[in-house]
């Protein structure tokens, strides 16, 4: 049994780890038009142990889907590196970048677009297991993929059918099942439940944390809602514009909210309880566009607590709160 | 119609409405017997997850239910006294914009890439006003100084996509502003917005709500957005009302077997810091939504009830008020309520 939710699994072995990883992208150009960059994830270090998820939050633009990416190296780093199981994947050939893939997958937000609709359910979650020749002959695939059904929630007589035959958790379902087929040890999760009913996001939420217990699996959850964030991590970080701002163990982070922008994002969000209405402190304008960010703090132009001459010249490192927790916030003027 | 009867009236009152749609296979009834009253400057929240029916009932309020496909069966909808079912296209063209208006989901779409937003702005109002071009246009930069655009006399020359979601948002605002309506419908306004901007929108929606003492018609599926911004909610499941209330006894004491469901299944903020006394996983709504063409006999939300009873799957409850205010459609509401 793994130690609960609540706290950082602090002793299990490390499976993923990204040093200074950034992915830049060239934008614009043209006649006449220079190219600019966007820097869609700049110089971040992660950490993800065998058993653990890792809650990546932060509002859209911030970069966290790309950091998703390029941990699997769905998207070339422009620098950095990640090591998965102590193997550099940046320095992988093709070969040995395919047979490591089996070992990493991806569950994404949008259950419609992401099943091909002319496979049938069988040849969507069986897919991997042919492409890594992890089942020989067709009784076994049957068998296999009829077990994968079963395991996430479907009924063997699904293999027949059509994506479009199914409703939006269970097509979240299947996309779970074609994630899990290959055994994995490690599963990206981006939005896994921000398409689906409210009725049916609990149940997603909860297969996945079955699924963690009795595969061991590590997540990386990238989500904008902090409440399942918070449900499911046992460690954050919270992203702005590219970089970590925040980050440490869940209770930690979101129960001192240490960034401004932590706090912004709690405060902003919409609680199912209307006694708490007038708490709200909400933060103005928009995030700032990553291709021109601004000097010093990207967050300085929309936070409470920023001093001129301070905030807007020097970028904030992110620095240890107090000793030893591993909770870490990038500010000049965190809050106590 | 007399004065004396339109100015009594609740801004928009729904009785027995039911609408839906011609299938291939047979008749859909997205919205089955719902009845609701927005109160004159008054909030109101309808929600529901997909296949409530909650889109539809905005489609049939906005008169904008496609047809012949989609039509409106049975029911009256009433605009501060005055039928609009049945109302003729023409009828519809004065009354749209000028008495009712509506924002939608998705701003990107809603909006022109093409034209200006002062140019559509201005031709929101031009629809309905006999005002000059020059005019317009400085009533458009009124209505986005009002919804809290900043620089509105240089942002009225922007495009579409030179603004961002939360901006665009507060275009679409001012569009359904332009001429002053007395009832705004807003469905789903922020679900595409970040939390940031949520917020920021569903507050300017209420000091709007407050200043030109607007009715707001919100929908939506989220119940965190409802706590906030709404005096009074109407649950829907599966075209069926199911349970209305008061914001606050809503959330205190909700009456109905799907609304607590849907409460208990949010997880909680702070539950990090629960330690050992963290749930291990969060309660839910088993099962499905039911296709609204293969619906269960008695209660539509019986095969998900943890509640359920042999007599909930023979008989439909009445939707029946069981206490001041409160409206539920359960068998076993009163075991709730005690």
């Amino acid at each position: 049994m793994p130690p609960g939710r609540g706290g950082a699994l602090v002793t299990a072995p490390t499976l993923l780890q990204a040093e200074h990883l950034s992915g830049y992208f060239q934008v614009g150009g043209g006649f006449f038009r220079p190219r600019k960059v966007l820097r869609a994830v700049d110089d971040v270090s992660l950490r993800v142990r065998r058993g653990e998820t890792v809650g990546l939050v932060g509002e859209s633009g911030c970069g966290k889907s790309t950091l998703g990416r390029l941990l699997l190296r769905l998207i070339e780093p422009t620098a950095g590196r990640v090591a998965f199981d102590g193997q550099d994947l940046t320095l992988l050939s093709a070969e040995e970048l395919r047979r490591l893939r089996r070992r990493m997958q991806i569950i994404f937000q949008d259950p419609y677009s992401s099943l091909n609709p002319r496979m049938s359910v069988r040849d969507i979650v069986g897919e991997g297991l042919q492409i890594h020749r992890m089942v020989q002959g067709r009784a076994a695939l049957e068998e296999r993929v009829a077990e994968l059904l079963q395991r996430v929630g479907l009924r063997p007589e699904h293999r027949e059918r059509f994506p479009h035959e199914f409703s939006g958790g269970q097509r979240q379902r299947i996309g779970i099942a074609r994630a899990l087929a290959v055994q994995p040890e490690f599963i990206v999760c981006d939005e896994p439940t921000s398409a689906l009913d409210v009725s049916i996001q609990a149940q997603i939420v909860n297969l996945l944390l079955d699924l963690q217990e009795s595969l061991g699996l590590s997540f990386l959850l990238i989500s904008h809602d902090l409440k399942v964030v918070e449900f499911m991590s046992h460690r954050v970080a919270v992203m702005y514009l590219g970089r970590i701002v925040e980050t440490g163990p869940t209770a930690e982070v979101f129960g001192r909210r240490a960034h401004p922008y932590t706090r912004a994002l709690f405060s902003a969000l919409p609680v199912p309880d209307p006694a708490r209405r007038s708490l709200r402190v909400l933060v103005e304008g928009d995030p700032p566009s990553p291709i021109d960010p601004p000097a010093g703090c990207a967050f300085h132009p929309r936070c409470p607590r920023a001093q001129r001459g301070r905030c807007d010249v020097e970028t904030p490192r992110l620095l240890e709160v107090t000793g030893g927790s591993g909770h870490r916030v990038a500010c000049h003027f965190p809050e106590e | 119609m007399s004065d004396a009867e339109t100015s009594s009236a609740p801004a928009l009152e729904v009785r027995g409405l039911v609408a839906g749609f011609q299938t291939e296979r047979g008749l859909l009834r997205a919205v089955d017997d719902l009845s609701f009253s927005l109160p004159r400057g008054g909030t109101l929240g309808l929600v529901g997850e997909s296949g409530s029916g909650k889109s539809v009932t905005s489609l049939c309020v906005m008169g904008l239910l496609p047809e012949p496909h989609g039509r409106i069966l049975a029911g009256s909808i009433r605009l501060q006294g005055r039928e609009l079912v049945g109302l003729p296209e023409r009828e519809w063209q004065r009354l749209r914009g000028a008495q009712v208006a509506m924002i939608f989901q998705e701003p990107m779409t809603s909006l022109n890439p093409v034209y200006s937003v002062g140019a559509q702005i201005g031709e929101a109002v031009r629809l309905h006003r006999k005002v000059s071009r020059r005019d317009a246009r400085a009533r458009a930069v009124e209505l986005l100084k009002l919804v809290g655009i900043p620089d509105p006399a240089e942002r009225v020359d922007a495009y579409p996509h030179q603004l961002s979601g939360g901006m665009r948002q507060r275009v679409m605002i001012a569009m359904a502003l332009s001429c002053e309506p007395s009832v705004l419908i807003a469905d789903e306004p922020t679900t595409a917005l970040d939390v940031t901007i949520q917020a920021q929108i569903l507050e300017l929606l209420r000091s709007l709500q407050q200043q030109l003492s607007m009715s707001v018609l919100l929908i939506t599926h989220d119940l965190g957005v409802v706590a906030h911004h709404v005096a009074r909610v109407v649950v829907m499941y599966a075209g069926r009302l199911v349970e209305e209330a008061p914001v606050a006894e809503l959330f205190a004491r909700p009456l109905h077997p799907y609304t607590r469901g849907l409460l208990r299944s949010i997880p909680p903020v702070g539950s990090s810091r629960l330690g050992e006394a963290r749930p291990r996983r969060l309660p839910t709504i088993e099962g499905l939504v039911p296709s609204l063409l293969d619906l269960p006999g008695g209660c539509r939300f019986a095969p998900r009830c943890e509640l359920r009873e042999p007599r909930c799957e023979a008989e439909e409850p009445v939707y029946r008020e069981i206490a001041p205010g409160r409206q539920v459609r359960c068998h076993r509401a009163e075991e709730a309520l005690s």
